[in-house]
């Protein structure tokens, strides 16, 4: 695949007409809210820059990224695969295999130095230097920092290569770290997710190849235009939670009424993500449309947030169920105890006590002492 | 310094005239502050509660209830109120009495403050007969002050805030001011947890603060509880 031609080119070539391109430039920026100007835009960039070549690593991890970028809607993942990018390396997707894959890494590596993208998916393992993820025969975080060294920016898909995921969820044996730990010296775009949604992968390397640079990032480096609100700030129950109405239990009937599933652990109202806009799978439906609480897994360290079925989260440290408020509980009893016992020692204390008596070694003392 | 001022008693006919020593220390601004704040915490920790546990499910059409709306409405009420009131509190610092800075300081840098920290914590223990007394907080009262409450509310108006942005949107003034707390706690739900147990602390504090206020008011020989309602502290030992 030679990263010389430009989308356009490819598409032609393909037999797509030009009215279809610039349709799809118009709803591709219509998608991404570039208004009006925007599609003029898009069609220019794929008209004149040469596609990107993406280096696609896997390390640590499930492949639940692949799963769910193959399944792209809109645009199709094909179209990105095949027309939009220049996806020179991918090892589950790519047909070379062994040698051949690594001579690809090499030659890409030396051929558009500083000018590929390389997306992450899975995150580097660093305890015992590296040995819990060998690829290519060396520790997978080896073969990460080389690649990196020479790309224009790094992509970070999914939970893992965000945040760390299961396998940095405690006690994280292997020390899975994220890849903004490792690679320090590059701009990283964190698309969280366990997986992240398949429009919103597509939709960044569909940006990133239109405009030649990254989309506006927000704190924690995730494009905003996916991540700024959360999955409560869309949610289609939300009119319920507003109203105080809840799913008490999985099979009451306020579950078949689909009522907020708050009570029950939904952890919208604290996860950035575009599920409740964009929704899964050509937008057929998303967790809590079908009656299951958002679990946050695109949030960082989710996994060690639990339970995913209860509003507040296990605060490990006060042992294994307890919460603030069944510690807080437990504070207000010792407190309240506290407080009678003192109370009770003091009362007696006073038993015979004279009003009036004057206090035997009531001291001179300066007033404003400690003011 | 000049508090003390002699009551008029010309015209008390009791067995035991007394003269008592009486300092006016809460200048109006912080008794204000005072029952703002508390009737502000109270409202906060009751609508924290619900918010984290809401009350039984209602029924019928989502249009006809606005129950978790009313909820959190008086929360970010009372919160934006309470926080408004303690920057002023804090501003009133450079204007008030020395009394009015203790909430800001602890003067740990001085012999005489641990002195009567330890003094007063044995006198918590029931080892001396007799606390000392002082014209503002003791030391121990200052120290808990300072380190539970002080510290405590800045990190529940800087957290509460952060959150209050998260519904106010990424370019709202709250998110500008706040949004520093969701990068160094990257997971809201952290935010909520941490926020939650603030929620308690507080609310611990509160009830050790009118337990200690209510104790000290009948065996410090100090004035308590009226102090903060007339500004005056009264010193009971009877001399002048």
């Amino acid at each position: 695949m030679s990263a010389t031609e430009t989308f356009y080119d490819v598409i032609r070539r393909q037999g797509i007409t030009r009215r279809n391109f610039t349709k799809f430039c118009s709803l591709t920026a219509a998608s991404m809210g570039l208004g009006a100007t925007g599609a003029s835009e898009v069609a220019h960039a794929l008209e004149t820059n040469p596609r990107v070549p993406v280096i696609w690593m896997h390390g640590l991890e499930c492949t639940c990224c692949s799963e769910s970028f193959i399944r792209s809607a809109h645009p199709l993942v094909k179209d990105v695969v095949l027309s939009m990018i220049s996806l020179d390396y991918d090892d589950t997707l790519m047909a070379a295999a062994g040698h051949q894959a690594e001579a690809i890494l090499q030659e890409t590596r030396e051929k558009y130095k500083g000018k590929y993208i390389l997306a992450v998916e899975g995150n580097p393992p660093l305890n015992e230097d590296g040995m819990f993820c060998i690829d290519g025969g060396r520790p997978f975080v080896e073969r990460l920092k080389e690649m990196a060294a020479d790309s224009m920016a790094v992509i970070a898909w999914g939970a893992c290569a965000s945040w760390g995921c299961v396998q940095a969820a405690k006690p994280n044996p292997t020390q899975a770290t994220p890849i903004d730990k490792v690679i320090t010296d590059k701009p990283i775009i964190k698309v969280p997710g366990c997986p992240p949604i398949a429009e919103v992968m597509t939709g960044v390397i569909t940006f990133i190849n239109t405009f030649g640079r990254l989309p506006t990032l927000d704190r924690q480096g995730r494009p905003e235009m996916f991540y700024s609100q959360r999955i409560h700030d869309k949610c289609y129950r939300r009119p319920h939670f507003d109203a105080g109405q809840f799913v008490e239990e999985w099979d009451d009937e306020n579950a078949r009424k689909g009522f907020c599933l708050y009570k029950m652990g939904c952890k919208g109202p604290t996860t950035y993500n575009a599920c409740s806009t964009v929704r899964w799978n050509d937008g057929v439906s998303f967790p809590i449309q079908s009656g299951h609480g958002c679990i946050g897994c695109s949030e960082d360290g989710f996994w060690d947030k639990g339970p995913f079925y209860e509003r507040l989260s296990t605060i490990h440290q006060f042992g294994i169920e307890a919460n603030a408020d069944k510690i807080g509980v437990a504070a207000a009893a010792v407190v309240g105890a506290g407080i009678v016992v003192h109370t009770a020692v003091t009362a007696a204390g006073r038993l015979g006590v004279k009003h009036g008596g004057r206090a035997p070694e009531a001291p001179d003392q300066d007033l404003s002492q400690g003011t | 310094m000049d508090y003390a001022k002699i009551a008029d008693i010309s015209e008390l006919k009791g067995q035991v005239v007394v003269a008592r020593r009486t300092v006016y220390v809460y200048q109006a601004p912080v008794r204000i502050w005072h029952w703002v704040n508390a009737a502000c915490m109270t409202v906060l920790f009751v609508t924290g509660y619900f918010i984290a546990t809401p009350p039984g499910s209602l029924g019928g059409e989502a249009s006809a209830h606005f129950q978790m709306g009313y909820i959190r409405f008086a929360h970010f009420a009372a919160g934006q109120t309470m926080a408004v009131f303690f920057l002023m509190r804090f501003l009133w610092t450079f204007a008030g009495n020395a009394a009015s800075k203790q909430l800001f300081w602890v003067p740990v840098w001085k012999k005489n403050f641990w002195d009567g920290l330890f003094n007063e914590a044995k006198w918590y223990a029931f080892m001396v007969k007799y606390p000392r007394q002082y014209v503002g907080h003791n030391p121990l009262a200052h120290m808990m002050m300072f380190f539970v409450f002080t510290l405590g509310t800045v990190f529940m108006i800087c957290t509460g805030f952060a959150m209050y942005s998260e519904g106010a949107g990424r370019d709202s003034l709250w998110a500008k001011a706040f949004g520093w707390v969701f990068a160094i706690f990257p997971n809201s739900q952290d935010v909520h947890t941490y926020h939650h147990i603030g929620l308690w602390v507080l609310c611990l504090f509160a009830a050790v603060h009118v337990y200690a206020a209510v104790r000290e008011d009948i065996m410090s020989r100090q004035s308590m509880i009226s102090s903060m309602i007339s500004g005056e502290r009264q010193f009971r030992d009877d001399k002048v």
